[in-house]
């Protein structure tokens, strides 16, 4: 390997990631701060990056304060209710009260929106969706970063945040390597804000070939939201909280419009409604929480799963009805065709027109993520006005690690915050990023060129380790002293499916197998030391999967720690099949000792804040 | 293979590799045009498609479950605002679909924040963010919660 090139860059505001969390946190960064520098850092192009990238057909996260459609509150009881309890409500409700503005200002800037012909207003999906036409989504939200980041630098990867040596526990920015040129970069930054994606292939997938691409969530989602705070020893929260899915077979397009505007419905095999056959049983497993209106999704799951494994699937979403209705058959395709295309190219392939065919569901292998309808991620301040001491530790949205901030997949408690609440939250961090520079006033950042050199040969290792290995053997993918980064996922994804609870068993794990799996891990851990990146698109392979891994055993740990099964539909502990409300009405939190290796758990308090 | 490109077409102009989110659209170093590296870290997601000024790529479903003889087809027209799609049935069928894609000219209605007044200091120190709270467009301003007024009881 040559000589690697170093790029140094000095900014306030560092952000990491150009997703809706990042981009709104450059918005907003700029505009409490016309002097700061303020930096974007993304391993794509923030045009098509994040979980945005294709586009999405509503947005899942608005209030209407101004037709009194929704409060706050009733944003903070909804998805308390739909995690079974678990929020930070703090969070929940803070975002929520600043949603509107977010929206508002996407429609002032061109996100076209559907609108209700009778009143005007913005045309609903359910009681929280709005329904845009958003093919061009993200595009438009990149503008507003473009125009107001001093740099954004595309196509780096970030790999490790840097800290601060003149003070303990303080960020100090961010280092990666640009996946184009191979060049080392070094962000020194006052205040770093990550942005970066959840956590899509560390289960392994229902498809394995070809089609492994098309998870649920993004690809690109590599878990860098959660690996990155880890790995500096930030606590985390609800990482057991994994999302599993129910949508259209295959290519896992969304059921959202479905049931809610075109108001279809599922049925078993043999046209029979199933859910509440099942009733009785999951009120054994967890009391009153099924008598809540909506039924949380993770139930719907559990009736679902079950009712399939009673040998009466495949479930089927029964479209005949709505389809009849052109306009209804038009939102239907082009729901799919503006966030979700592999749905329609499934069914054109398979000759599936729902107007005539009802088509299959599925319940996806597990994610884990904070935007969506969970709330792993890392444990954060909450605002001054509204949170609980124990909640509050001075900025809204700083990670247990000083000048670290987060928003979107890398916030944990602050589910239900989708699209619109991630770029949300990307701001309320920024504001708050703006408050801590300015308070540091002179106090210096010192990141030495001993941490900076030592980082640059450990990210080019991978690179290292092929060349010389390569040497060995005459050619193919076997070596005996590398391991090639797609071999590395491959063997994740079977642990994490095996042994924490993914599809080939039912979601179910126990207190022996994630032992057992936390053995595999630490050895893989060990193997991926020995990663072997052919080139620089491998290099961002092999560290994307080392991220995966780092946040798959925080998955493991958490879930050991919870001994209950809070969300059945989404896992269930075999040792602990019940929901424990006496025991387990808590949120789990736990810290990676960034020099041992070793993992503390903890419980944090539930406040419910709002009645 | 997910997504693929037509020899005859591609002119190797690199717009798929500058935008693809998995850094899979590369350029062949031996025949000069682009080419999916890696067809199993696709999603489907057709930002490579929509960019293609050749319309050069194309998606053959993923072959583990998609089988052979649809088509899903873009064009993406920014001048106009639109999108619009064919899908094609494997068995002929077709349905046709366009949509607009933004309701403004591209970026004008986007601020340049740095070129407005500076905010308050009482701005800076309240809980608002910016445009607020005029933007949200509630009487009242921007809701809270007093901490005396929180539900009873807290779960260790």
């Amino acid at each position: 390997m040559g000589k690697i090139n170093t790029v140094y860059e000095d900014c306030d505001i560092l952000v990491v990631g150009g997703g809706m969390g990042g981009t709104g946190a450059a918005y907003e960064a700029r505009y409490w701060s016309r002097d700061m520098k303020i930096v974007v850092a993304e391993k794509a192009n923030i045009d098509r990056s994040g979980a945005v990238a294709q586009g999405l057909y509503a947005i899942n996260c608005y209030m209407g304060m101004r037709w009194d459609e929704n409060q706050p509150e009733d944003h903070v009881r909804y998805a308390r209710n739909d995690l079974m309890g678990m929020v930070r409500e703090d969070l929940a409700y803070d975002m929520a009260r600043h949603i509107d503005s977010t929206v508002h200002k996407f429609d002032e800037w061109g996100l076209p929106f559907m609108k209700d012909p009778d009143t005007g207003r913005y045309l609903r999906e359910g009681k929280w969706q709005v329904m845009i036409h958003g093919e061009s989504y993200k595009p438009i939200v990149a503008e507003a970063a473009r125009k107001s980041a001093d740099k954004i630098y595309n196509r780096i990867m970030v790999t490790h945040l840097l800290m601060d040596e003149s003070k303990p526990n303080r960020c100090g920015g961010a280092v990666g390597f640009n996946v184009r040129t191979g060049d080392y970069h070094v962000f020194r930054a006052k205040a770093t804000i990550i942005g970066a994606g959840g956590a899509s292939h560390i289960f392994k997938p229902r498809s394995v070939g070809e089609g492994m691409g098309r998870t649920w969530y993004a690809p690109w989602s590599s878990a860098s939201a959660y690996a990155l705070p880890i790995q500096v020893g930030a606590k985390m929260t609800q990482m057991e909280n994994r999302i599993v899915l129910c949508r259209f077979k295959d290519g896992y397009g969304p059921v959202g419009a479905y049931f809610l505007h075109l108001k279809t419905y599922t049925q078993n095999a043999y046209g029979d409604e199933y859910e509440s056959k099942w009733y009785d049983q999951t009120k054994q497993l967890v009391g009153d929480y099924i008598d809540h209106h909506p039924t949380p999704t993770c139930l719907r799951n559990h009736a679902f799963i079950e009712e399939t494994k009673a040998g009466r699937g495949p479930i089927h979403m029964v479209t005949k009805e709505a389809f009849q209705d052109p306009h209804k058959e038009t939102v239907g395709w082009e729901n799919f065709l503006g966030m979700t295309v592999g749905q329609a190219v499934v069914w054109a392939s398979q000759d599936i027109d729902p107007k005539y065919i009802n088509p299959e569901l599925t319940t996806s292998e597990p994610y884990v993520m904070g935007s969506h309808a969970t709330c792993s991620g890392a444990w954060a301040s909450g605002p001054e006005d509204i949170s609980p001491d124990e909640y509050q530790w001075g900025y809204n949205r700083m990670m247990t690690v000083d000048g670290l901030f987060g928003a979107g997949d890398a916030l944990g408690g602050t589910a239900h915050a989708f699209s619109s609440g991630s770029f949300t939250e990307g701001r309320l961090a920024a504001k708050a990023a703006v408050k801590y520079v300015r308070d540091l006033g002179k106090d210096k950042i010192k990141v030495s060129e001993e941490q900076t050199e030592k980082f640059k040969k450990i990210i080019f290792q991978p690179m290292e380790n092929y060349t010389i290995g390569r040497n060995e053997i005459t050619g193919g993918t076997v070596s005996p002293s590398y391991l090639l980064p797609i071999q590395g996922l491959q063997r994740l994804e079977k642990i994490m499916d095996e042994y924490a609870g993914g599809t080939s068993v039912n979601y179910m794990t126990n207190e022996p197998l994630l032992l057992r799996g936390l053995e595999l891990l630490a050895t893989l851990h060990e193997d991926l030391e020995h990663i072997g990146a052919e080139d620089l698109h491998q290099l961002q392979r092999a560290w994307e999967l080392k991220h995966r891994a780092i946040a798959s055993e925080c998955v493991v740990q958490h879930t050991l720690f919870r001994k209950e099964t809070r969300w059945p539909g989404y896992y269930y502990r075999g040792d602990h099949m019940q929901l424990d409300d006496e025991n387990w009405h808590a949120l789990t939190l736990s810290r990676r000792d960034p020099e041992s290796g070793e993992w503390e758990m903890e419980k944090a308090p539930v406040y419910h804040i709002v009645d | 293979m997910p997504t693929f490109v037509y020899m005859t077409r591609c002119d190797g102009c690199g717009h798929c590799v500058d935008i693809c989110p998995s850094d899979i659209m590369h350029i062949d170093k031996t025949y000069r045009r682009a080419v999916n590296i890696e067809p199993n870290m696709c999603w489907e997601c057709y930002s490579c498609v929509k960019a293609c000024p050749q319309n050069a790529i194309d998606v053959r479903g993923y072959a583990d479950f998609a089988p052979l003889g649809h088509s899903v087809r873009v064009l993406r027209e920014e001048e106009k605002g639109t999108i619009s799609w064919k899908i094609k049935f494997r068995d002929g069928r077709e349905k046709d679909f366009v949509s607009p894609i933004t309701t403004e000219p591209w970026g004008e209605k986007i601020p340049r924040l740095a070129e407005l007044a500076e905010p308050s200091q009482e701005m800076t120190d309240s809980q608002l963010l910016c445009y607020e709270p005029d933007v949200l467009e509630v009487d009242g301003g921007l809701p809270t919660i007093s901490k005396d007024k929180f539900k009873q009881g807290v779960y260790y």
